[in-house]
């Protein structure tokens, strides 16, 4: 029997997602709902929260603060990258500083936030942005790195102007690379946004989160938490796409399918 | 030629440090020549012997270490914005934008020059169709072979009509038939625009298809010999100096056991 191959991949990939859940059904066999609730009882919540708007509008909000973090740390990863790619001494002055940014807890930001700021909104936007600024940033500045110094010369062969340089060679060059970037760290800020909206946001799925826990509603802490992995795996998705069709001048082997 | 010459190297000098830091090497030494507007000079040597670090020179892709050099009464190295569009070059390996399709390789140049898009592609389809790219024009580069490339390569350096072009070994990794045709194409085209060129080989057949002079470099960047050559020369005359700049390139050297170039 032959399997279209993505209907083939799709299996490969839930392969062990299912193993997971088989194991989830049959604790639930031996132990209290309250520990093990069975698989159809969380799906049934995990559905009834992308059905029920006053739900949803919460998962959306806390997308919301996932993509204004990962905006606000791409532009500020952006603007310090590029001066370090282009003059490389500014490297030894920034690059301790981000790497003992990058040793610091989300925890510790969220109590940093707590103390200096008073919106909410705007403690969790410090957070987002503060934790995933390191990586952004060093990712930007590997991919201006990794710029071919031949074309570097044929372009300036033809001596363009700082921002045709941009916009011809550079930006094409680090684009690959954005890309991965935001693959990664969306990954990243799904896992701190949590964490940020305990500085006492009154929504989204952080909040959600604790409620559950306060409620020992274990069924709705899962379905809440899958949500945050649906919202990754959809946005990886259509970056996924985007990057297909942006890249796609790149050849590809025959040996790769 | 009574008029200026184009292109001045006086004692043009051009050091690298060692990688270990002891020291320098020499690879071009008190390198004086010129070249007259509308001539095509064909540079010869063995491998190592400098020329491409004075093709960069003339690129202003580095700076000289010590000497002068000019085009136009012009400083490549320093006067960045002056050569905008006056400069075009052919490197050895193509060097195509693997994101833009040929059409768009081609209108890099003039996109860098501030032509407007539709100008743009109408000169750089003209260029593709003259160097026999016709129907490939939306091609990118992994699709094209080697020797389309190096032709995409070409029209992109021909496109921003530079007076001077400069063009180091571009056709060396092409078969001898593709090569003949480019070098035939490449003359023609320079001869046709009234630019200069020149241009870099260690093929001595090849720099005396395309040379109205040669100058034979020894090891570090020096001229060592100089010829002048005449399209109607007869098939005896061109043996004569064919002879003559084996003989001189027999002579160099070889990088490993040449005397006097560290300091
Ligand atoms: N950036 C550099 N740093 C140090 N040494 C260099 C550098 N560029 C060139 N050299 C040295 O200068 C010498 C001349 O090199 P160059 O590339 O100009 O030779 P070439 O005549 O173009 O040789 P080929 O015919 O093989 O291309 C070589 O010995 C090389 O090692
Ligand atoms: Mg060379």
């Amino acid at each position: 029997m032959t399997f279209n191959p993505r209907v083939r991949q799709f299996f490969q990939a839930s392969a062990g997602t299912l193993v997971l859940v088989a194991a989830w059904q049959i604790a639930s066999y031996f132990f209290p709902h309250y520990l093990f609730p069975p698989v159809q009882d969380i799906f049934a919540r995990t559905v009834r929260i992308l059905v029920t708007w006053p739900e949803l509008s919460q998962v959306l909000e806390t997308a919301g603060r996932i993509f204004a973090g990962l905006t606000g740390a791409f532009i500020l990863g952006s603007l310090l990258a590029i001066p370090i790619g282009r003059y490389p001494r500014i490297e030894s002055y920034i690059t301790p500083f981000l790497v003992f940014l990058q040793g610091i807890p989300a925890l510790s930001w969220v109590i940093v936030a707590i103390i200096w700021f008073h919106g909410t909104e705007f403690r969790i936007l410090f957070i987002m942005v503060i934790t995933t600024l390191p990586a952004f940033t060093f990712q930007l500045l590997d991919s201006y790195r990794s710029m071919s110094k031949d074309l570097f010369e044929m372009t300036m062969s033809f001596r363009p102007s700082g921002w045709k340089l941009f916009r011809v060679l550079i930006v094409p060059t680090i684009v690959p690379g954005i890309l991965t970037a935001w693959k990664i760290n969306l990954g990243n800020a799904a896992r701190v946004v949590v964490v940020a909206e305990l500085v006492g946001a009154t929504g989204g799925v952080g909040y959600e989160l604790l409620r559950q826990q306060q409620l020992f509603d274990m069924a709705g802490a899962l379905a809440w938490t899958i949500q945050l992995v649906l919202f990754v795996l959809v946005v990886q998705q259509v970056i996924v796409m985007i990057e297909k069709w942006l890249l796609r001048y790149r050849p590809i082997s025959e040996r790769a399918a | 030629m009574a008029s200026e010459p184009l292109i001045r190297f006086r004692e043009v000098t051009k050091e690298f440090s060692r990688p270990d830091g002891k020291g320098t090497f020499v690879a071009v030494n008190r390198l004086s020549f010129e070249i007259e507007k509308g001539e095509i000079v064909a540079v010869l040597g063995k491998t190592g012997c400098g020329k491409s670090t004075m093709f960069n020179l003339l690129a202003g892709l580095i700076e000289p270490t010590s000497g002068m050099l000019d085009i136009t009464g012009h400083d490549p190295f320093k006067e960045f914005d002056f050569f905008r569009g006056k400069i075009g070059i052919v490197f050895q390996n193509d060097r195509l934008m693997p994101w833009r399709s040929a059409i768009d390789n081609v209108v890099l140049g003039l996109e860098i020059l501030d032509v407007k898009r539709e100008q743009a592609e109408v000169v750089a389809q003209r260029w593709l169709a003259r160097l026999g790219l016709s129907g490939h024009e939306h091609d990118y580069p992994h699709a094209l072979s080697g020797g389309m490339r190096q032709r995409v390569s070409i029209a992109r350096a021909f496109a921003v009509e530079p007076e001077i072009l400069l063009c180091d070994e571009p056709f060396s990794s092409l078969d001898e038939m593709t090569a003949r045709d480019l070098r035939a194409e490449f003359v023609r085209l320079v001869k046709q625009s009234n630019k200069t060129a020149v241009f870099i080989t260690h093929h001595i057949n090849e720099a005396m298809e395309i040379g109205d002079r040669i100058l034979v470099f020894h090891r570090p960047a020096r001229i060592a010999f100089e010829a002048r050559m005449d399209r109607e020369a007869g098939a005896e005359q061109r043996k004569t100096i064919e002879d003559k700049i084996l003989k001189v390139l027999s002579i160099d050297m070889p990088a490993a056991i040449a005397p006097g170039v560290e300091s």
